[in-house]
């Protein structure tokens, strides 16, 4: 049995005793998904119901746990979105026992941005009219045009150091789960950053900001970002950012979030997945996820049990090495 | 000590004390007549552990060309943990600045006592010393003036 059909049968299976469940269900267009909330039997019909199937199921769905915080509620995810639940408990945002977490094994989620620059000159995402995976390729109809990508070329690229293509945790689990991949990560977008002279990555940063349009996607899109109508960047006391079109009000405002994910970000990508313009917000919050994995040897998202490091503190620090001013 | 540097432009370097160490450290200082650099701009705090490193990156946004945090040495701070938290935090925040594009040296934290008068002016000092080695900092830029708008195109009639 496909692994959608599993995972239909588990839903069917854990709709009686939860208000919902959250999965993946068609879009506006061949190629974009959206959420679906499943109440009723016939509301599954929907799930996954997209020509990319699971290699469209990109939205990370623990982006709505705390908001239905005090509901019993059901969610399928991909290994990552596991880790947001695990660190969304970790921290107590979100109670264990109200989650239903349905994982299955997945073997990577599409970067419709990659899809959308593979596509011919002047081709829009939304002229699609039919894809279908056939064995490593996505087959995708343009009107009358075919074109064939390897999904290896489309896949994201959290895709290709994730260490967790299983649930971390899980209730259910559609199919077996494969074992855990050996990889590391070794931050090489980073390091093309830091190839940069410090001027040159000022100016980066200068000119990526500058397309900014302050839609907050990014935010939205966090499974992290837990204020929501309280979030700083809408405070006028302090007044963090101004309502000018400065790229130092845009890049103060990724700083900002940035650090409020300081030893909590996943990586699970949302962040640049949403983002409109393009922009690689998620470099910002990797370089707090390596400078954490650096100093305490921990990465977000993957033991329910564990404090994050910033909320607590050690008398003699093993990794800090201050400043001696002799 | 090294040399002060007199005859060159004063930059700004913004310093978040705790009131019950650094501060009393610097004063130490002042009372004790030690001379020091008149780069840095002191703002006072209850706690290290209250710098929020978005202060440190905004007075940096802002035109500070340093930043130096100074609270209670390790084990004595008056709020008896503030200090250790703020060490995580501003370790873990020195992080990015590089990847900004900041060099990482505009930017240190210590501890300085109320009774380290010597220390404190050793500090200053030498961060001031060493933020002048570094010149002033570079500015991101104010919001440009929208092409259109620079055109007198587009521009809605009320």
């Amino acid at each position: 049995m496909a692994i959608h059909e599993q995972l239909k049968k588990i839903i069917l299976d854990t709709l009686p005793g939860v208000e919902c469940v959250i999965g993946w269900g068609p879009g506006q267009d061949a190629l974009h998904g959206s959420p679906v909330f499943m109440r009723k039997p016939e509301d599954v019909d929907s799930f996954m119901d997209t020509p990319l199937g699971a290699f469209g199921a990109v939205n990370n769905l623990a982006l709505f746990l705390p908001e239905l915080s005090g509901k019993k509620v059901g969610v399928v995810v991909k290994g990552c979105d596991s880790r947001s639940i695990v660190q969304l408990v970790a921290e107590k945002l979100i109670k264990r026992e109200e989650v239903v977490i349905i994982g299955f094994p997945c073997e990577g989620a599409a970067d419709l941005t990659k899809i959308e620059k593979a596509l011919p000159e002047g081709r829009e995402a939304g002229e699609v009219t039919g894809a279908a995976i056939v064995g490593e390729t996505l087959k995708l109809s343009l009107g009358s045009e075919e074109i064939s990508l390897g999904l290896a070329d489309i896949k994201a690229d959290k895709c290709t150091r994730c260490k967790t293509p299983g649930a971390v945790i899980s209730d259910a689990f559609a199919g077996i789960a494969g074992k855990a991949p050996e990889v590391r990560d070794e931050y090489a977008d980073l390091a093309a950053l830091e190839a940069m002279s410090l001027d040159e990555r000022f100016k980066f940063w200068e000119r990526e900001m500058s397309r900014c349009i302050r839609c907050y996607a990014c935010r939205n899109a966090c499974p992290l970002c837990v204020c929501r109508d309280h979030c700083v960047a809408g405070s006028r006391s302090p007044h963090w950012i101004t309502q000018t079109d400065s790229t130092r009000d845009k890049l103060m405002f990724q700083i900002i979030h940035a650090t409020h994910l300081a030893g909590r970000c996943t990586g699970c990508g949302e962040c640049q997945r949403a983002c409109p313009a393009g922009i690689p917000v998620l470099l910002l919050k990797r370089t707090f996820n390596r400078g954490v994995a650096e100093i305490f040897g921990y990465d977000a998202g993957m033991d329910t049990e564990a404090t994050p490091p910033l909320l607590t503190f050690q008398v003699e620090e093993a990794h800090i090495k201050e400043r001696e001013w002799q | 000590m090294p040399e002060l540097t007199e005859n060159t432009k004063e930059l700004r370097i913004v310093g978040f004390l705790c009131n019950w160490c650094s501060y009393g450290g610097a004063d130490t200082a002042g009372v004790g007549r030690f001379i020091q650099p008149t780069d840095l701009r002191i703002i006072r705090l209850p706690c290290s552990g209250r710098v929020n490193p978005l202060f440190i990156i905004k007075a940096l946004m802002s035109g500070a060309d340093g930043v130096l945090v100074s609270g209670c040495h390790p084990r004595d701070c008056h709020y008896a943990e503030g200090n250790f938290y703020a060490r995580r935090r501003l370790e873990v925040f020195k992080h990015l600045l590089p990847v900004l594009g900041i060099d990482r040296r505009r930017f240190e934290y210590t501890w300085v006592s109320a009774s380290e008068g010597p220390r404190w002016q050793k500090v200053v000092t030498d961060f001031t010393a060493q933020i002048h080695a570094l010149g002033p900092a570079k500015f991101f830029a104010d919001a440009p003036e929208l092409d259109f708008l620079k055109a007198g195109e587009g521009v809605m009639q009320p």
